[in-house]
């Protein structure tokens, strides 16, 4: 009996409650995508693991470490295995194409990195070609690179134009993998700087360290710390995650500006649908006053009103939740450069739905007190 | 038409609540659109502002930035002698040989450190750039570790006062100056002897090469040089064409990020104001009746309502604008992903942007109104005479 009136009540207004429905499915999409965008942000965190250590140069980012110490580093205790790589830094055809690209050593990295899926042929024909190259899917299915297809880069930071075969193609074990990312030999690299910079050779931009038990990581980064402390290199050790939140950290900005937006999205559905209420009861302050007549007490018509408010945010919601999928599928066609991971996860859609229900309440709620403190008299006397 | 104004603003004050939660619908939107447009337009003009038109740089080919390029001490002087470089009035070149790299800070107040871009500079660096102004202590003595900060950087990082100390590449580096380059990228950068710098990161060649040009034709006599000399594999570009293209890629992500949140956000406040204005019209059935018979013309009453959802917009334009012009006065500083450092800039209202969003507030309250609008011109007189 009592749904029953809510829904006939949510539809007195076919256009009215229609609209106000679409513009929930919107704010609640926009809310979606948001957090989304927030998660994708996060993706290399959530994608480190807590076996990994980075090594890199205590001065920054842009100073390399001697190669030499990657034998000192696996004396450490703790130490299971060390491998090491630089930061490329090369664009294809477009210097706007950006995707990220390393030269690594690739039998070590492979290791590491347990969470990249190749099959077998394509792992030792990836690493017996020392001009080969290993990509993730999303970015060969970007350039419709396929395997055997020679690639050229331009470098950036180390000059010239770089051949490579692609050989191999990952995919990522779990949805928080990048699949973006573009790996060849660093012996490659090595030997050519050899030929063309040969003071800039057997040089490496970070060390990445796998280890024996997580619980170790602090104790480890500190040991290999001390072991270069003074030197002409000092190094700086962090796991993994950590690294990965310094990347985050840089545009934490932008970020707050994304979180803060989101918050203004709330505030704009609960106007919207908080409206919508108030015209919706003023309207009917004479029937209330009739319910309250024959005898149905305030708690009653505060039901009503508050439950078709909540009728209303849940059609949105839901609406706007299924809409999300679709929507986040394009949007990141569209920035896939910017996002590598864009992945809806659970939480946001349980973000969506205490967003909905925090604002189908409180959106009834002054409505509601209105119509329970109005005197009966009052109310029958207003008319429209 | 008077009256028709009138009308329409007596009815949006007889309905306080509804019209201001609306309105703050709408403002909230153009809210957000000013501040998103307002930062883009800050980090571009902050990087422009960094430039000037009548300095040169030099750069290797194919490095987008001063940080990935390298430039070895004897192709740096074959640039220092070409004949396109100006003299100043004692006839000394105005030419510098510049090193930029990247350190790690920590922020003050936070356990978080952000990358700052250090500047080796030569003795026509700070004449070059005018916008450098010192705003206290003084110069570096060239040959020593001293080094002066940007204001951003002195403000924001710890360790960097007057007077302090900053250790970095094995050295303790004095500041003994603080500049104000105003607006500019130069704010958050640090400032010191190159050749310095260039011994403690034991890094044996320059970045970058800064002269004043000759004049306007010196950059393509330059290009065609370097273009024909196998000594050089150069890039020479005008300064300000430098800065902008290092803001491309941030100011169209956030104009990207902008428009696409924004174009969700107004179909939502469409869509609210809508409701309102569809219950304007129906609550007012009668009066419009009347109003009909009167006499005003389908068109009177059409005109009407648009004119009281514009009315709505234009509140919520004004709204949204006066809170996004406080913004201004908030400096945002974030990692500039092209060039990898930190860079301090302002959210900045311009003309434009202020036109682009009371059009787009305007806009906003003409697509609410247009609908509803029709409704209420298209009733029948008797029928909504009878309507109670």
């Amino acid at each position: 009996m009592m749904i029953k009136i809510l829904i006939r009540n949510a539809f007195r207004h076919k256009l009215r409650s229609v609209l106000t429905i679409a513009g929930i499915a919107i704010a609640v999409l926009a809310y979606g995508l948001l957090h989304t965008v927030i998660d994708a942000w996060y993706a290399g965190v959530a994608a480190s693991s807590a076996n990994r250590l980075v090594t890199r140069n205590s001065i920054s980012l842009v100073f390399r470490l001697p190669l030499s110490y990657r034998e000192k580093i696996r004396s450490a205790d703790g130490v299971k295995i060390v491998s090491y790589g630089n930061w490329f830094g090369g664009y294809y055809k477009d210097e706007k194409d950006f995707f990220a690209n390393f030269a690594v050593e690739p039998v070590s990295y492979l290791k590491l990195y347990p969470e990249y899926k190749i099959s077998e042929n394509e792992t030792t024909s990836f690493l017996k070609n020392r001009k080969g190259c290993l990509v993730g899917k999303k970015l060969a299915d970007r350039f419709g690179w396929a395997v055997g297809d020679s690639i050229t880069l331009v470098g950036t930071i180390y000059p010239g134009k770089w051949e490579f075969v692609l050989s191999a193609v990952y995919e990522g074990k779990h949805k928080n993998v990048d699949e973006t990312m573009f790996f060849f030999h660093w012996d490659y690299f090595n030997e050519t700087m050899k030929k063309v910079r040969p003071f800039s050779a057997d040089n490496v931009g970070f060390y990445i360290i796998g280890i024996d038990r997580p619980e170790n990581a602090a104790g480890i980064a500190e040991a290999i710390d001390a072991m270069f402390k003074n030197s002409l290199a000092e190094t700086l050790t962090e796991t993994e995650k950590a690294f990965q939140l310094g990347f985050v950290a840089m545009s934490e900005a932008i970020l707050k500006a994304v979180q803060l937006v989101s918050f203004v999205i709330i505030v704009i559905i609960l106007i919207v649908v908080a409206n919508t209420m108030v015209m919706s009861v003023r309207e009917r302050t004479a029937e209330y006053a009739i319910f309250k007549t024959i005898g149905f007490s305030g708690g009653y018509i505060a039901t009503l009103i508050i439950g078709e408010s909540m009728m209303i945010t849940l059609i949105g919601g839901i609406l706007g939740i299924s809409a999300t999928y679709p929507a986040a599928i394009a949007f990141s066609n569209a920035v896939g450069t910017y996002f590598p991971v864009f992945n809806i996860t659970g939480k946001t859609i349980f973000m969506d739905a205490v967003v909905i229900i925090i604002v189908g309440l409180s959106a009834g709620i002054l409505p509601a007190w209105r119509a329970m403190s109005v005197r009966i008299s009052e109310g029958l006397r207003k008319i429209g | 038409m008077r009256l028709l104004f009138f009308y329409s603003f007596r009815n949006l004050l007889t309905r306080r609540v509804t019209t201001a939660l609306t309105a703050s619908g709408m403002a909230l939107v153009v809210f957000v659109f000013a501040a998103i447009i307002m930062l883009a337009e800050g980090l571009q003009k902050t990087l422009i502002e960094t430039g000037s038109y009548n300095n040169i740089v030099v750069l290797r080919k194919s490095s987008s930035t001063e940080v990935q390029s390298i430039i070895e001490r004897y192709q740096a002087s074959i640039i220092e002698t070409q004949p396109e470089v100006a003299l100043d009035e004692n006839g000394r070149r105005v030419f510098a040989k510049e090193l930029v790299v990247l350190i790690t800070l920590q922020k003050k107040g936070s356990s978080s450190s952000a990358n700052v871009v250090i500047r080796g500079i030569g003795n026509a660096s700070v004449d070059m750039r005018p916008q450098v102004k010192l705003s206290a202590g003084r110069l570096p003595l060239m040959g020593t570790s001293e080094i002066i900060v940007g204001n951003s950087v002195a403000k924001r990082f710890k360790n960097a006062g007057l007077g302090d100390s900053i250790f970095f590449a094995m050295r303790s580096w004095k500041v003994v100056g603080i500049f104000d380059a105003g607006d500019t990228g130069f704010s958050s950068e640090i400032w010191g002897d190159a050749n310095q710098f260039m011994q403690a990161f034991r890094r044996n060649a320059y970045s970058s090469l800064i002269f004043r040009a000759q004049d306007d034709a010196s950059l393509q006599k330059l290009q065609r040089r370097i273009e024909n000399d196998p000594r050089l594999t150069f890039d020479a570009m005008i300064e300000v064409d430098y800065y902008k293209k290092q803001s491309e890629m941030m100011a169209k992500f956030l104009r990207i990020l902008g428009i696409s949140l924004t174009a969700i956000f107004s179909i939502g406040a469409v869509i609210g104001a809508m409701v309102t204005m569809y219950s304007a019209v129906a609550n007012r059935t009668s009066e419009i009746g009347t109003l009909r018979a009167l006499g005003f013309g389908r068109v009177n009453i059409l005109m009407a309502f648009l004119l009281e959802s514009i009315i709505l917009g234009f509140l919520g334009g004004c709204t949204g604008l006066f809170f996004a012009s406080v913004l201004q006065f908030i400096s945002v500083s974030t990692t500039n992903f092209q060039t990898f450092s930190e860079l301090a800039f302002r959210f900045r209202l311009s003309p434009g942007i202020i036109l682009k969003a009371m059009a787009f507030a305007l806009l906003m309250g003409f697509f609410c109104g247009i609908l509803p609008a029709f409704r209420a011109s298209r009733m029948n007189i008797v029928e909504s005479l009878r309507e109670v």
